[in-house]
């Protein structure tokens, strides 16, 4: 049985509130830095258990929290990022759902470590039963003497607020999130100065993951370096994996890094097999920007190896044949789901995202949802296929912000793997209006593909 | 697209102006445009939506220029911008819920309430819209009804009837309960 740090307690009837989440040992982690440790001290276990940003990006969390700026007179902001929001990713409204008092205490240690007294939780304002959940936790926390001022007889001070968002996915990028959080158009900031430098409201401000500052948790308990005994290599300790799509158990699941891809999958204690006898044609492993794999590749590595959901693993065989852990949104795809249709939604999905600040996503994200739409409706043409990967090349690392690759390697990757469904899509258009392609060539591992 | 003209005056209660002054005092000083976003969600649940009116106001009370919020009030899309459905069923349209029968949902609301996406029902209870990814994508299909977005989840077309019978219930029992 894996071992499980944030989730640990999850089924125990009322966990949701402070009471019984105190009982299971909750707010050890706030007793042990305040009383015992110097921030200093809190920075150095979370730099020792290697844990890097859950969010999407995988940035070492330790490292980035060391680069926060300590200027004398300015205040130092954390601010959590809870508005998830990539396609396939649902764990952080699981985690806040319930079992809130992890982030709130998540919160505090991370918050004194960095040297911060208001700290913000930017959470999706769809989410608005969970920013209830989040309130009344705070208040609780409060009440107990977790929070306000002179913390346990401290001397440290945090005030917590909770921060609705508006509806945009581009807010879970960092800058943009600040952006909306100081009351603007969540328009992404150029780089440098990086938040560390100067961020919320122009102060150095370090913005974390929920799932990233719920580990400080188990990482102070349990001590850096036993935190790293977890997982392979540089993917230490446990992963939340948001499982969707056409599989017998869809949920959230607590993974060590590590499992291999065709256990996750199959075995009955996670996603439990394809759904409804089917076979599985494809898998998007890390929320939708990340590129999409056929089962084949999925399971395992170009070079025949078995594939793990590790950070390196994932990402083994680069871009022509790889992927990425991303955010851990893990959608599968069974025999009968139709890719073009599927990338066109994806592609329709950025489009409506794109902050319109730069003109390669902006107008880009607009031209690969219109030429998907087409091929996807029958009037397609050969030579779109092209034009589609010379868009998405447009479009990627010409940006300010990270949409812009986002929206172009879904396209890319799936032109690349599966080109020969986007052809049939021109060629036989009355064919694939009615039907799907099928998976019938992938029964048989595919040719190497040709890097795009 | 800035909304339709809602020319009634608009006045916030006191209730509401109290609740804004707690979110003021979130941030520090000086920084009171952080409000902006939450104040908007609550004078959408006030009202229904976002009046060019109830902006302006906004804009007073936040020392801001009006365009400051109309631009925020245009960028995000929880925002409603026109008079909708007293409920409104946003369905997630994204890759994960299609794989689960998004697209199906859509098309039996369409049919179930007889108006198209953003229309709103000749009783004016009910408008639909297709939104982008929820974060549900493993309860999917999935949709969510303002202003508290209590969310409806592993959606079928029973369930579609079941949901929009027991809103219809709880408008027409309404009167009695204000009564008692």
């Amino acid at each position: 049985m894996a071992r499980k740090l944030l989730l640990e307690h999850i089924n125990v009837p009322g966990i949701n509130t402070f009471e019984v989440y105190r009982q299971q040992g909750g707010y050890r982690a706030v007793e042990k830095a305040l009383k015992t440790m110097s921030p200093e001290d809190v920075v150095e276990e979370v730099k020792k258990s290697g844990l890097r940003g859950r969010g999407g990006a995988g940035f070492p969390t330790g490292m980035k929290w060391s680069f926060l700026a300590k200027p004398e007179g300015k205040p130092r902001y954390l601010v959590c990022n809870a508005d998830e929001s990539e396609p396939g990713t649902f764990k952080d409204r699981f985690l806040m759902t319930h079992i809130p008092h992890i982030l709130i205490e998540g919160m505090i240690v991370s918050s004194f470590a960095l040297g911060a007294n208001t700290s913000y939780i930017y959470v999706r304002g769809e989410m608005m039963p969970q920013i209830r959940i989040l309130e009344k936790a705070i208040a609780e926390a409060k009440n107990a003497g977790f929070l306000g001022k002179n913390i346990l007889g401290s001397g440290y001070d945090l005030e917590l607020y909770v921060q609705p968002g508006g509806g945009a996915y581009i807010c879970g990028e960092e800058t943009a999130l600040l952006e909306s959080l100081e009351g603007k158009r969540g328009n992404p900031r150029i780089k440098p100065p990086f938040p560390a430098v100067s961020g919320l409201y122009n102060c150095p401000t370090v913005v974390n993951n929920v799932e990233s500052i719920a580990a400080t948790v188990p990482i102070l308990n349990e001590g850096g370096d036993e935190y790293a005994k977890i997982g392979i290599g540089r993917s230490t300790g446990t992963k939340l994996i948001s499982a969707s799509g056409n599989i017998n158990k869809p949920g959230v699941y607590e993974i060590e890094l590590g499992v291999p891809v065709e256990e996750f999958i199959y075995s009955d204690e996670y996603c439990g097999g394809i759904a409804n006898g089917k076979r599985m044609k494809a898998v998007v492993a890390g929320g939708s920007s990340v590129p999409i794999l056929p089962a084949n590749l999925i399971l395992k590595t170009i070079n025949g190896e078995s594939r793990l959901m590790t950070y390196e693993s994932l990402a083994d065989g680069g871009f022509a044949s790889g992927t990425m852990l991303g955010s851990g949104g893990f959608i599968v795809f069974d025999e009968d789901q139709c890719i073009v249709r599927n990338t066109w939604n994806f592609a329709r999905f950025y489009h409506h995202e794109s902050c319109g600040q730069c003109s390669p996503c902006r107008e880009g994200t607009g031209w690969l949802e219109k030429v998907l739409h087409r091929m996807e409706y029958g009037h397609g043409k050969l030579s779109d296929i092209d034009l589609l990967v010379n868009v998405s090349k447009n479009i990627e690392g010409n940006t300010i912000c990270p949409l812009g690759d986002a929206a172009a390697w879904p396209v890319a990757s799936a032109i690349r793997h599966f080109r020969d469904e986007f052809e049939w899509h021109v060629n036989e258009p009355k064919q694939a209006m009615e039907r799907n392609f099928g998976l019938a060539h992938y029964a048989d591992p595919l040719p190497k593909p040709e890097t795009v | 697209m800035l909304s339709v003209n809602h020319t009634e005056e608009v006045i916030f209660s006191p209730e509401l102006i109290t609740k804004f002054n707690e979110i003021v005092s979130r941030y520090p000083e000086g920084r009171q445009k952080s409000a902006l976003l939450p104040i908007l969600h609550l004078v959408q649940a006030e009202y229904g939506w976002v009046s060019t009116a109830a902006m302006d106001k906004v804009a007073e009370y936040l020392h801001l220029q009006p365009i400051e919020v109309y631009e925020v009030a245009t960028f995000y899309t929880m925002y409603l911008l026109r008079p909708s459905g007293k409920y409104v069923l946003e369905v997630c349209r994204t890759g994960p819920c299609c794989l689960v029968g998004a697209e199906k949902i859509m098309k039996y609301l369409e049919e179930k309430l007889g108006v198209k996406e953003g229309e709103v029902t000749e009783d004016g209870l009910f408008s639909w819209r297709g939104v982008e990814c929820l974060a549900a994508c493993g309860m999917g299909p999935v949709l969510q009804i303002g202003p508290e977005y209590t969310f409806y989840e592993n959606l079928t077309e029973g369930k579609i009837d079941e949901l929009i019978d027991s809103l219809k219930l709880k408008t027409a029992a309404k009167p009695a309960d204000e009564i008692s």
